[in-house]
């Protein structure tokens, strides 16, 4: 226990900046993620059927390969084509749109998932179709998909870890490299460990709540 | 600034097809323990012994928050600590296998909460034993649902296990990184794993999804619920 402490004494810091790290990764992830989400959500429902080819194609493609593979690709292959991208951007980059991909999937069942009625009754009332989906269909199909976004953003967090591959600065980055300079695998490890978990629980899974309390008091069904 | 080169494609596609077979092994061998650790997890926490409950309950939470490579570098590292030396194939197998044993354990245990409350009380009420409780009654009623969330899992594990390559597993992505650094050349390498992940996954997605399908069908049952 002791010994704990003096490690945590002198590691902590590092440790803390490992996990912002991992908190900006995570961030400017999710943000992609929810834009490379609705728009391929949207192509896939798409009436014109080259835009939904292209929405589909680029989700299956990013399901069906893993975010490892993506992210060195994006980091070691896109250079070869002349676009060089620093590590940072390369990390959540990858990330957003690997979990934008699985975030589209959500969009698509949360819109498809709203009552037909809810579509007549705002034509009914002389909405056009943009409108539309603004004001009546979306709010709804926020409010049913955003349990699963919860889950998905949890993803992200755990997949950001990935991004100590290419060797970004984050906690695993860091438990990593303290884990070498020190040889106490089960203090750097189960430090990082304890850290990831309390921002899914404290972090994310609260937040998740508010948001979607919020959401249902501006819809007044709550 | 596209030079694909078609015979280096031919001469690497071997080493690649190989490490392929090492991929399916891991993440077969990975879903198997998964799978009965899995259902230890999900009965565990159907005992009457709150303690055991409560705890299998958290470690099923942080396994599940908490990203998959940092188990595996752990599982790898804190065993030769305390003088337990783990193989890179022994420590991937059960860091992947516990990690996805904690998901598995949701599916499980989702699936026998989907079973309506009054199959289990009629069981009371006929004095049925708790295995023909489990066996003829509950069960039956519960794989379909669990079907699909297995489906999915087993994919996911599949797609999961290029992280074992950080502790030296020799799958496709290791292979993938050695030709590079052999080479120097990354283009057709790392393109290549992902077309060869692509070309498995999504096959056995839709294979999955025509299983689940014949399953329901054989039980004489209904669509009970779609996932998306």
């Amino acid at each position: 226990m002791q010994n704990y402490l003096e490690f945590l004494q002198a590691y902590g810091p590092r440790f803390l900046d490992g996990a912002v790290v991992t908190l900006q990764q995570t961030a400017l992830g999710t943000l992609l993620a929810i834009a490379v989400a609705v728009t391929t959500g949207f192509m896939k429902m798409a009436p014109i059927a080259p835009v939904r080819w292209v929405g589909v194609t680029y989700i299956e493609v990013f399901r069906g390969t893993s975010l490892l593979v993506q992210l060195y690709w994006i980091f070691f292959v896109l250079p070869l084509f002349g676009i060089t991208l620093e590590k940072f951007t390369a990390g959540f980059l990858a990330l957003g749109l690997n979990l934008g991909a699985y975030g589209a999937e959500l969009v698509r069942g949360g819109v498809q998932s709203v009552p037909r009625g809810q579509y007549e009754a705002a034509t009914a009332i002389g909405m056009g179709p943009v409108l539309r989906m603004r004001r009546i269909i979306f709010p709804q199909a926020l409010r049913n998909m955003l349990p699963p976004w919860g889950n998905l953003l949890i993803e992200l967090l755990k997949s950001s870890a990935l991004v100590a591959l290419i060797s970004v600065s984050d906690l695993m980055f860091e438990s990593k490299q303290i884990n070498m300079t020190t040889f106490q695998s089960a203090q750097a490890f189960g430090t990082a460990l304890i850290i990831y978990y309390v921002m899914a629980r404290c972090l994310i899974t609260p937040g998740m709540r508010w948001l979607e309390q919020r959401l249902a008091r501006k819809l007044s069904i709550g | 600034m596209f030079d694909w080169k078609w015979d280096f494609v031919i001469e690497i596609l071997p080493r690649l097809l190989e490490a392929t077979v090492n991929t399916l092994m891991a993440a077969g061998f990975g879903y198997l323990i998964a799978l009965v650790a899995g259902l230890i997890f999900a009965l565990a926490q159907r005992t009457p012994f709150r303690l055991l409950t409560l705890a299998v309950r958290e470690t099923v939470e942080l396994i599940r928050s908490t990203p998959l490579v940092l188990q595996i570098f752990f599982v790898f590292y804190v065993g030769p600590q305390f003088g337990v030396r783990l193989s890179p194939w022994t420590a991937g197998m059960a860091a992947i296998g516990l990690h996805y044993a904690a998901y598995l354990s949701e599916v499980y245990r989702a699936g026998l909460d989907s079973v309506p409350k009054g199959q289990w009380e009629a069981c009371i009420a006929l004095n049925l034993s708790v295995r023909r409780t489990y066996f003829k009654i509950i069960l039956p009623q519960a794989i379909p649902n669990i079907i699909p969330g297995l489906g999915n899992y087993l994919v996911g594990i599949f797609k999961d296990s290029p992280m074992l390559s950080v502790i030296g597993v020799t799958e496709l992505f290791h292979a993938a990184t050695a030709i590079g650094a052999e080479t120097y050349r990354f283009l057709e390498p790392y393109t290549l794993v992902g077309a060869i992940f692509l070309a498995i996954s999504l096959p056995a997605a839709m294979s999955i999804r025509r299983f689940e399908d014949w399953v329901r069908a054989s039980l004489g049952m209904k669509r009970l619920y779609t996932k998306d």
